[in-house]
């Protein structure tokens, strides 16, 4: 690839987030956490109870992803992004949370990207629809909650080189409409 | 003259196979399209995100990994010729069951729920959306192609006034793949249904996006084209990260209509637009 990929490890803190610029490409090591809509829906309803998570989320970063089922000798299928405004209502919950990243595809609405900067937090998007060529990335995934929900349960992902593409930072950068800018 | 026996059996060991090559393998036509958009883009992200979708189309091809996870709803084209008799489970089981098959065999990911409000997955992706035709002769040519849902999600449809222009239209289906954005994963496959009624436009959309080529009538070749050049200009590009490659592909199919209605649905196909096509 001809961009400058920078590399970069999951948990993320405080420091990682500031330096990140919408637009900058990383390559992430570390851990991810799935979710999607269901699960989002899930620990929306554990936080209005009071009750506990089944994961801790400070620092980390959740991958919108529901991925194929495993074939026989691997970790996962293909795990590309879903579309991410679907996930814009919990925004609120989720960075509540701890949590420092979201990965996607698609642009958030106006309330998730006020919310990155008052929480410090980074929307990145990343190869999206190319599943098999980000499945390889992953080296380990197992199911850390809902298990019911089958693809769309929460699971820890153990990744490498994992391509990211910082479209919101705390700034009010979007690459999304950056691009738009740039028309003909 | 006795008709031609054919059974439905054989109807879903074809929709088996053609599932398992839909997902793992662009259409040849696709995956020129995408290189020729690569082999022009200028926007250096725009340019490294179309090298790897070509590369995942390679991974996905050789190491027989679905191209995306969202391994898509199923439709199905069957045209049917009058020649044919049809024997054998019903139909319709007998294609439901091959979706069944298929996505639990080849480890596809299964994303159909029974219902649409109470939303239980059928655990199958069956049923599949299948569009049956009668045509001439003693064969049974059968198209299977697969949407994801954020694409599909996509879609629209308006109902024009007969006297509005095909600029109206263009501005339309362009403004519909501009609200879209980086939603369905753009360079996109655009299908074109015009004329019709409101349903036939849509289903044409959906039948137009898997025709390929340009269009024979030099009238709507040019609409095409001009259609596509517009993308171009939003800057949109691969996944919306910026670029000229935004669209793939724009294929109008028309068809008749009442002299006070003008249908026009856009379907729009990501960048993984999977089908083929048997004859049996
Ligand atoms: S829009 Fe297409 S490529 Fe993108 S995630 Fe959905 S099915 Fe996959």
């Amino acid at each position: 690839m001809t961009g400058e990929w920078r590399k970069i490890t999951a948990p993320l803190g405080d420091g990682d987030v500031e330096a990140i610029r919408s637009g900058d490409l990383f390559l992430l090591s570390g851990t991810l956490y799935t979710a999607r809509d269901k699960a989002h829906e899930r620990i929306s309803g554990i936080v209005r109870s009071g009750g506990e998570m089944p994961f801790d989320a400070r620092g980390q970063i959740i991958y919108y992803t529901g991925p194929s089922p495993a074939p026989p000798g691997r970790p996962i299928g293909s795990a590309g992004p879903t579309t991410s405004y679907r996930m814009d209502p919990f925004t609120g919950v989720m960075l509540g949370l701890g949590v420092k990243g979201m990965i996607g595809k698609g642009g958030r609405d106006e309330k998730t990207r006020r919310l990155l900067a008052e929480f410090r937090a980074v929307y990145f998007s990343t190869f999206a629809g190319a599943g098999a060529y980000l499945g390889k990335r992953i080296r380990e995934a197992s199911v850390v909650a809902f298990e019911d929900l089958g693809p769309e349960a929460v699971y820890r992902l153990a990744v490498e080189d994992f391509p990211l593409i910082a479209i919101n930072d705390i700034y009010g950068g979007d690459l999304y409409e950056s691009a738009l800018r740039k028309r003909g | 003259m006795d008709p031609r026996k054919i059974s439905t059996g054989d109807i879903a060991k074809t929709v088996v196979e053609l599932i398992g090559r839909a997902s793992f393998t662009l259409p040849a036509a696709v995956n020129e399209s995408l290189i020729r958009l690569e082999e022009n883009e200028e926007d250096g992200i725009g340019r490294d995100t179309l090298r790897v979708l070509l590369e995942n189309a390679e991974i996905a091809r050789a190491e027989r990994l679905p191209l995306c996870q969202d391994c898509g709803s199923v439709i199905v084209f069957l045209s049917v010729g009058q020649d044919v008799k049809l024997d054998g489970a019903l139909l319709e089981d007998a294609v439901n069951g091959a979706v069944a098959d298929a996505y639990g065999m080849f480890n596809l990911r299964k994303s159909m729920v029974g219902d649409p409000l109470r939303r239980k997955n059928t655990g199958t992706n069956a049923p599949a959306f299948i569009h049956t035709e009668i045509v001439g002769g003693d064969r049974v040519a059968v198209t299977v192609y697969l949407k994801g849902g954020g694409s599909e999600n996509m879609s629209s449809l308006r109902m024009f006034r007969p006297t509005d222009s095909a600029e109206d239209i263009i501005d339309y289906v362009v403004g519909a793949v501009e609200a879209a954005g980086p939603n369905p994963c753009p360079p996109v496959f655009l299908g074109i249904g015009i004329g019709g009624t409101a349903d036939a436009a849509v289903i044409n959309s959906k039948k137009a996006v898997i025709r390929g080529g340009r269009h024979h009538d030099p009238f709507y070749a040019d609409l095409e084209e001009r259609i596509g050049e517009r993308l171009a200009r939003t800057n949109i590009g691969p996944l919306g990260y910026g670029g000229r490659s935004t669209a793939a592909g724009v294929y109008i199919m028309e068809a008749p209509c009442h002299i006070a209605t003008l249908p026009v649905a856009v379907n729009i196909n990501c960048h993984s637009l999977r089908y083929m096509s048997a004859v049996i």
